[in-house]
């Protein structure tokens, strides 16, 4: 039977994680691959989705989904998972994809794992998935006849099929029920305390942990920022203490990021940071801890103060 | 006046190093020291604010030891709690979601009705990102996930949370129920007043309902660290012309 995979959109374009999904469906190699958007799709979404080999993209097209509402997306996921006779229904591994697949396991009664990075079988079909907050891995089975998974980010490439798909657009509208669209948006406000979207999409991001050593401690690290067209980035003691706000924190429940390169400065590397980071291109570590994890764990590390250390990198960059 | 129900769970503390027991089958919190998750947390801050003079009961699923978690909960403004004590390793989450769907029947039929129900948006050992869901389908009620602040104003609650286009806004009739993350709210730390009264604020232990899905787990591992490969650049400020070569070489400098 096929493979449906719940494609989000960013920008124009099916969303990176959505990008990883469509590949890792691929790879499954359960029946034909298909996918569902809420919304209309546009043309860049589709040739994402023809590039990665997709055979239908299946578009919810109710005026009542154009503000988020879980249970009702939920119900179009399903309507898309019988009209493309899928057994197995992923989703990337985000707030909503978690959420919709949630949604639709509570309503058919049906196992879901949540942040699958590898598959292990396909009959029966059996993952790894991160556990402990990314720093344990549990291997998975799903034993019902439909499958629900979602997709951890950053687990495979986002790889274009050797052949494209048709990606043949199929609106449809999904018979919903006033109850499923009780919990909904009803309105979207500005971000506070800042955009956190220049951090997760920022080529050099500059980290800065306890050891910046108070909220005036900041200077340097948002001068050298500066200076490389970069972005701040916090551990989750700076945050916790009120140095900074939560919207720059990197890590397990900050942003996740992945920049060409990451400077954390005195940044310990708690297992929290880290799974926020370890897709950093490069690390390159500033620590008075040589033995702290992240400066075992980065590419390169300077041994030192940051206050000591990053105004001179700074002077020498001039 | 919102009575809230709040859902934590003892799990080994997640900054810590993640050692496997010694059959393989969970994580050993004896090293790491034990905790609630930062998520919970806030749901606890949170459940105290909106509370108005309502009781906040505090619930966990898990063995005796989870006494320690609750306690902690009253001690920053929680009133009762309740254990349902289980060994919760053959449960998955839709026997999680069933077990606290019982306690809030029971207490219903008690008297005590639940306009909110929170819980964490993730646990923070089994990652399973769904018993929130599942419980508000158990009872029939709406629910919303991912967030960090709540406002309450008559028998409406207003939501929020962070959605890829800002901040997004809920806003439901009660009762219903939510996920919380961390980040909206800054969790109370107990004062001696409050560590006081959490000895001798009531705790009723129930009897789990016990497990009829159970969890799809067949195997946990951690995963071995890579090896090390780090290039020392050098000692403090005598190291930045080192790190200008490399930033050179990475290409980040325009």
């Amino acid at each position: 039977m096929n493979t449906l995979v719940v494609v989000e959109i960013e920008d124009g374009r099916a969303s990176l994680v959505s990008r990883e999904t469509l590949a890792f469906a691929r790879g499954l190699g359960l029946g034909e691959l298909h996918a569902v958007v809420v919304g209309a799709a546009g043309a860049s979404v589709v040739a994402d989705c023809a590039a990665n080999g997709v055979v239908a993209v299946h578009e919810a097209t109710n005026a009542e989904l154009s503000s988020y509402a879980a249970a009702a997306w939920a119900v179009a996921v399903e309507t898309a998972g019988r009209a493309s006779r899928s057994t197995t229904v992923i989703a990337g591994g985000t707030n909503r994809g978690n959420e919709i697949l949630a949604h639709i396991g509570a309503r058919r009664g049906l196992a879901m794992a949540a942040n699958a990075v590898s598959v292990v079988s396909t009959e029966p079909l059996v993952v790894e998935r991160q556990v402990v907050q990314g720093n344990a891995l549990e291997t998975t089975a799903l034993t019902d006849r439909i499958r629900l998974l979602t997709m951890a980010g950053h687990a495979v490439a986002p790889e274009d099929a050797a052949t494209p798909g048709p990606a043949e657009v199929r609106p449809f509208e999904a018979a919903l029920t006033p109850a499923e669209l009780v919990a909904r948006v009803v309105r979207v406000e500005a971000r506070e305390g800042g955009d956190t979207s220049g951090l997760t999409s920022a080529k050099v991001v500059v980290g800065a942990g306890r050891g910046a050593g108070s909220a005036d401690g900041f200077g340097a690290v948002d001068a050298l920022a500066a200076r490389l067209g970069g972005a701040v980035g916090v551990s989750r003691v700076v945050t916790s203490l009120g140095w900074r706000p939560h919207s720059e924190q990197v890590g397990q429940t900050g942003s996740r990021i992945s920049p060409d390169l990451y400077i954390p400065c005195g940044i310990s590397g708690a297992i929290q940071h880290w799974a926020g980071c370890s897709s950093s291109k490069t690390i390159l570590a500033i620590n008075t801890d040589p033995d702290a994890p992240m400066m075992t764990k980065a590419d390169y590390a300077v041994v030192g103060d940051m206050h000591e250390v990053l105004p001179a990198l700074l002077e020498e960059l001039g | 006046m919102t009575n809230v129900l709040v859902c934590i769970k003892r799990v080994p503390d997640p900054t810590g190093e993640v050692v496997l027991t010694a059959d393989g089958s969970a994580v050993d919190g004896r090293f790491a020291g034990w905790t609630m998750s930062a998520h919970e947390e806030a749901a606890v801050e949170i459940a105290t604010q909106v509370a108005d003079g309502g009781t906040v009961t505090v619930l966990s699923v898990g063995l005796a030891e989870a006494e320690e978690q609750l306690r902690s909960a009253l001690a920053v403004g929680a009133t009762d709690a309740v254990l349902v004590e289980t060994d919760t390793l053959g449960h998955g989450p839709a026997d999680i979601a069933e077990e606290i769907a019982a306690v809030v029947r029971s207490r219903e039929a008690g008297g005590t009705a639940y306009d909110l129900v929170l819980l964490g948006n993730d646990a923070a050992d089994t990652g399973d990102f769904q018993v929130g869901v599942r419980l508000a389908y158990a009872l029939g009620r709406p629910v919303v996930t991912g967030i960090q602040t709540i406002a309450v104003e008559g028998a409406t609650a207003t939501f929020k949370g962070e959605g890829p286009d800002g901040t997004e806004v809920f806003e439901l009739g009660m009762p219903c129920v939510a996920t919380v993350l961390e980040g909206g709210v800054s969790p109370r730390y107990p004062s001696v007043v409050g560590r006081m009264k959490a000895k001798k604020a009531p705790l009723e232990t129930v009897a789990a309902v016990g497990a009829s899905k159970g969890a799809g787990r067949v195997g946990l591992r951690v995963p071995p660290p890579p090896p090390s490969e780090v290039v020392v650049l050098g000692e403090g400020a005598a190291a930045a012309p080192k790190v200008v070569e490399v930033l050179k070489q990475l290409g980040v400098l325009s």
